[in-house]
């Protein structure tokens, strides 16, 4: 049986949002002449020395590993960008930053791979840090605030975010809704007489190995 | 003339098709699928076109190799080989775990059996009968007359309610590609409606974007 042991089909792994992450263009400047890539995901080159080109994340990491290519770090992650950035995050206490989708994906596989491409690299990568902080917080906090909805705005949350947040929110969300919608019920239920058990369908709990 | 600016019309519609790459038809199908509490209706071209350029990229790289191509294109093209296969076995890995969850669920409704594939519906079938089978062998047979029944609880259940069904009220997460703007509550309450930008994150109920998202307006993240 194909993995039903796995009761959270929904929910993506870290490598899974990497991986999503992965095809996210960037610019490298190959050192080196290679012919036109004809992927089934697209078609990259030519690659010539000198020459900036934009390729996907994963082909950019595996020609850099290989000593074939410089980065051009993306433009957000200057150190004048970020630290503003930085700023704007800190004294906004419901609205994020707007942010590529997939930045920490990004920030992280250019500083594992590529940090000397990047100017001012500590620098970066501790401003980028205190972002992921003031913004998880950020997060956090507003959690507290939601109330019964059925449809809660976050605007500019990055992926990898998303992905932390979603297993507890995705509960609470419907904690409130279930506890919002019995009382329009209560009328009905107080008029059925022979007990009527209405089904209960939801897929049942896994039971805890003993 | 009426048949020219119908092709016209259909072409356009095909070139807006083809700007988006196979690769991120398969990558927003495997998401949706992955994020969704039901099962979605199968794209039964999309993984044939799909099954077809990785057969043709295998034949290449076994000649690549062959041939004594340069490695380390070799080992590019093997890697997006590797993803596009990844991409594609966990988009019917997770449709199978979906069928064998709700299996009876799948074969009862006419809405779920219409988005299986021809396979899945085989596959889904054989698993019920088995599945049906060993309840009854087991546990079924043993128990009073008016409880062996695998889809009712006893005999005085008007519903089929020993089949877990999908949670449709699950909140996910969602981007919309347009403008759109929904009903947020069922027929007939109070008629709040939620607009969302192209662009927007939302948390929000499944049922209130089921619709959207089989109409492409919406991606689950």
């Amino acid at each position: 049986m194909a993995g039903q042991t796995d009761p959270h089909i929904s929910l993506f792994s870290p490598q899974e949002v990497e991986f999503m992450a992965e095809d996210e263009l960037v610019e490298i400047v190959p050192n080196m002449n290679m012919e036109q890539l004809n992927f089934i995901s697209g078609d990259f080159g030519l690659f010539i020395p000198q020459i900036p080109t934009k390729v996907p994340l994963w082909l950019a990491v595996a020609l850099k590993r290989r000593g074939k290519c410089s980065f051009r770090p993306p433009g957000w992650m200057s150190v004048d960008n970020l630290t503003q950035i930085l700023e704007a995050e800190r004294e906004s206490q419901s609205t994020f930053q707007a942010l590529p989708f997939s930045y920490v994906e990004i920030a992280r596989l250019l500083f594992d791979h590529a940090h000397d491409d990047i100017p001012d690299k500590y620098m970066v990568r501790s401003l980028v840090e205190d972002i992921r902080d003031v913004r998880l917080h950020k997060l956090e906090t507003n959690l507290g605030s939601f109330q019964g909805t059925s449809a809660v705005k976050i605007s500019n949350v990055s992926a990898m975010e998303v992905n932390i947040v979603r297993p507890f929110v995705r509960r609470a969300l419907e904690a409130f809704y279930k506890h919002d919608k019995p009382e329009a019920d209560v009328g009905r239920d107080t008029r059925s007489s022979r007990q009527q058990r209405e089904a209960n369908n939801e897929p049942r709990r896994p039971l805890r190995q003993r | 003339m009426a048949s020219n600016s119908e092709t016209r019309g259909s072409s356009a519609d095909y070139e807006t098709m083809m700007s988006a790459s196979d690769v991120e038809l398969l990558k927003r199908a495997w998401r949706n699928e992955k994020a969704a509490p039901e099962i979605l209706q199968y794209e039964g071209a999309l993984v044939e076109r799909a099954k077809e350029q990785i057969e043709l990229v295998e034949e290449s790289v076994e000649d690549y190799v062959e041939n004594g191509k340069d490695p380390l294109l070799v080992s590019l093209y093997q890697m997006d080989l590797d993803r596009t296969q990844f991409l594609l076995r966990s988009y019917l890995r997770v449709r199978l775990l979906k069928i064998e969850k709700f299996m009876f669920h799948n074969l009862k409704s006419e809405e779920a059996e219409r988005r299986l594939s021809e396979q899945e519906r085989v596959f889904a079938t054989k698993c019920a009968d088995d599945l049906a089978k060993h309840f009854e062998e087991t546990v079924l047979l043993k128990l009073p007359e008016n409880y062996q029944s695998v889809l009712k609880q006893s005999q005085i259940s008007e519903v089929d309610d020993m089949v877990p069904q999908p949670h449709l009220d699950t909140f996910v997460v969602c981007r919309s590609n347009n403008f759109v703007s929904l009903n947020l509550y069922e027929e007939g309450e109070s008629p709040e409606t939620v607009e969302m930008e192209r662009g927007d994150l939302y948390f929000i109920r499944y049922k209130i974007v089921k619709g959207a998202i089989e109409s492409g307006q919406i991606d689950l993240i």
